[in-house]
């Protein structure tokens, strides 16, 4: 068993690109549903929409990578009002079907054979990301401290990830303290309400789906550029899943609470299965108890055990305030 | 099921290639009507469960498709598995339904029974449910394998030749007990004490409590029902199809679609329901690429969210 590789593992992923790309994705999240009190289960169709619109902008049409960013925000604009209209209406629990349905549809619609010619199909894109990599300013070589370490092009994913994660939080910290979030806020717990009040709930609901689905769709591009390629089956529901986890976990309804659960979601993650793989290695979980393959999975379960437990003990999260995340819904 | 080769058969002339000609669109139509009434009716008895716990608790439980996995995958275990007693498919497709009750019972004692006495909310539960999907479809990979595996009877069978179209004992037999079980709950629903009480509850659980009726005995009994019913269906479809670790999750999003299109808490909508989505899946092979049957599915769903959101035979009252 080596400390030192397990915890620099877990330092990596915990403070890593992906991190940062989930902590995104979670921020719009938590505009939905925890300062609207949307249950959107379709996080990660505005992450595929926003990484193919880049995607297919640069490496089918032969565009430019700022027209394939417009392209991505823009198909996150469209995918909201499509959304929005038919489920707005709805009770939150039709919503979550619907947008749970709606995110699978379009994985296999960009998946299939028919859309192949423009989407790659069931083996995606690739190559569409050398704009951004050309931006890098920051010189080879590796850069760190003590173990944990990140090459060059790694670092420039993860500054941009992480400037974007303190500007988008900003922006929304602003937003909500406005008079357009305290409506929003005042939607999610008690929507009769508000509408008394004379205000246009649905078109309140609108703007924060269509705002939480672009943050998802920068998300999504931020994911296609670090791993240079999409592909359809990376956009898979358990996404959706996991950005909830980490929202409950930091605290929704909480600016800081998206940004602390996806730091503490990605540290123990990959805590759990370098310590797992590390006792494995070193014989003190014999290999017949769990074998080094099924350790993705044994950590998933703990992720849904996690889950279980953080909402039956502390739903208010880390960060959350139990008095204001009733969760009422709608 | 045989809709990629008849559309494999359909893309061969329309291409103009010199292969011997293909069925008639008519036969094509009709086999892809059977094969998707085959399909709509198991994920019927998948749904009715779903559809159940939903009327009674208000709870969408995201881990019903787990409930289908474990069901096909504890016969799995019975049938074939070298570390199982290989018994025939018959009992262990019985003592999976069995293992389902009792898994829905042991879920609502252990995890709802003391969330709700904690007094968490709704949504609070939904979320729940998304964990204990995770954990269950997790823990089934882990002791199942990524490996899909088809059961040990019944495996390659003949068509019998039904005019135009065709169809083997296994599915035909598939189809008609899952149209018996359908039947079957149908009248527990409908002439039984038990059925009685769950319908009352469904319809105004405050009501069905001062009348007398003992309303977590209720629940329990219809965890315990849907349990059983997605075990049968998971078997059923692991029959026809394949056994795999996450096949009950490939399934939860059309039993969804099939609840909600026949109207979210009617055990007689959901029914109906899954029966359009199976033909819809199936059907939509006549015109489009067959991996695009689950997406037509489901985009029927959202389209029927948006002209009548109660669904076939749900009630206005339901919808917020």
């Amino acid at each position: 068993m080596d400390f030192q590789v397990i915890l620099s593992d877990a330092i990596r992923a915990g403070i890593g690109p992906i991190a940062a790309i989930f902590a995104l994705s979670a921020m719009g999240l938590n505009l939905h549903f925890g300062y609207t009190g949307l249950l959107n289960f379709g996080q990660v169709g505005f992450m595929l929409v926003g990484g193919y619109g880049l995607a297919i902008t640069v490496a089918t049409w032969g565009g430019s990578m700022w027209l394939g960013v417009l392209v991505g925000l823009a198909s996150a604009v469209v995918l909201a009002l499509l959304l929005g209209l038919p489920t707005l209406r709805l009770r939150a629990d039709y919503l979550a079907i619907t947008t749970i349905a709606a995110g699978e549809t379009l994985r296999l619609f960009y998946r299939s054979s028919w859309a192949e010619p423009t989407t790659g199909g069931v083996f995606g894109l690739q190559r569409f990301a050398n704009d951004f990599y050309d931006l890098n300013p920051v010189p080879r070589g590796t850069y760190g401290f003590w173990m944990v370490k990140f090459s060059a092009r790694d670092l420039w994913v993860m500054i941009v990830a992480w400037a974007l994660v303190i500007v988008v939080g900003l922006l929304l910290a602003l937003l909500i303290r406005s008079p357009w979030g305290r409506v929003i806020r005042s939607i999610r717990d008690d929507e009769t309400a508000v509408r008394s009040l004379g205000k246009n709930v649905y078109a309140y609901k609108m703007t924060s789906l269509v705002l939480g689905g672009v943050i998802g769709a920068v998300a999504g591009m931020l994911q296609a550029i670090h791993v240079q390629s999409v592909n359809p089956d990376s956009f898979d529901p358990g996404v959706t899943f996991f950005l909830y986890t980490l929202l409950v976990l930091g605290g929704a309804g909480r600016i800081l609470g998206p940004v602390v659960g996806s730091v503490l979601f990605w540290f123990m993650l990959t805590f759990l299965d370098s310590a797992l793989r590390e006792a494995i290695d070193s014989g003190v979980i014999s290999s017949d108890v769990i074998s080094t393959s099924e350790i993705g999975a044994v950590r998933f379960a703990l992720v849904g055990l996690a889950l279980i437990l953080l909402v039956a003990f502390r739903p208010q999260g880390i960060l959350g305030s139990r008095k204001e995340m009733l969760l009422s819904g709608r | 099921m045989t809709a990629p080769a008849v559309t494999a058969a359909a893309e061969g002339t329309a291409q103009g290639e010199e292969v011997p000609a293909g069925p008639t669109f008519g036969a094509r139509a009709l086999q892809a009507l059977l094969d998707g009434i085959q399909f709509g009716v198991i994920i019927a008895i998948c749904a009715v469960g779903l559809s159940l716990i939903f009327g009674t608790i208000h709870l969408i439980n995201f881990a019903h498709g787990e409930l289908v996995t474990i069901g096909a995958t504890f016969a799995f275990f019975l049938n074939v598995s070298p570390s199982g007693p290989g018994w025939h498919l018959v009992p262990a497709t019985l003592a999976a339904v069995v293992f389902g009750a009792l898994l829905g019972a042991a879920i609502d004692r252990g995890l709802w029974r003391p969330l709700r006495a904690r007094g968490t909310g709704l949504i609070n539960m939904f979320i729940v449910t998304i964990g204990l999907s995770l954990f269950l479809r997790h823990i089934v990979l882990v002791l199942y394998g990524t490996r899909p595996g088809s059961y040990a009877q019944y495996d390659i069978q003949e068509a019998i030749d039904l005019g135009p179209a065709g169809i083997t004992p296994r599915d035909l037999t598939v189809t008609l007990l899952s149209v018996a079980t359908l039947l079957g709950v149908a009248l527990l629903l409908q002439k039984t004490r038990i059925g009685t009480a769950i319908r009352a509850v469904s319809a105004d659980r405050d009501l069905a409590e001062a009348s007398g009726i003992d309303v977590k005995r209720v629940v329990l009994v219809v965890w315990m029902l849907g349990g059983a019913l997605a075990a049968l269906g998971g078997v059923f479809f692991g029959l026809v199809e394949i056994v795999s670790w996450d096949m009950g999750f490939k399934l939860l999003l059309l039993m969804f679609a099939g609840v909600i299109l026949g109207g979210l808490g009617s055990a007689y909508g959901a029914m109906v329901g899954s029966l359009v989505i199976g033909i819809v899946a199936q059907m939509s092979t006549l015109w489009f690429p067959v991996d695009l049957q689950y997406a037509w599915a489901l985009l029927a769903l959202i389209i029927v969210l948006l002209v009548r959101p109660q669904g076939i035979l749900g009630r206005r009252e339901r919808v917020g």
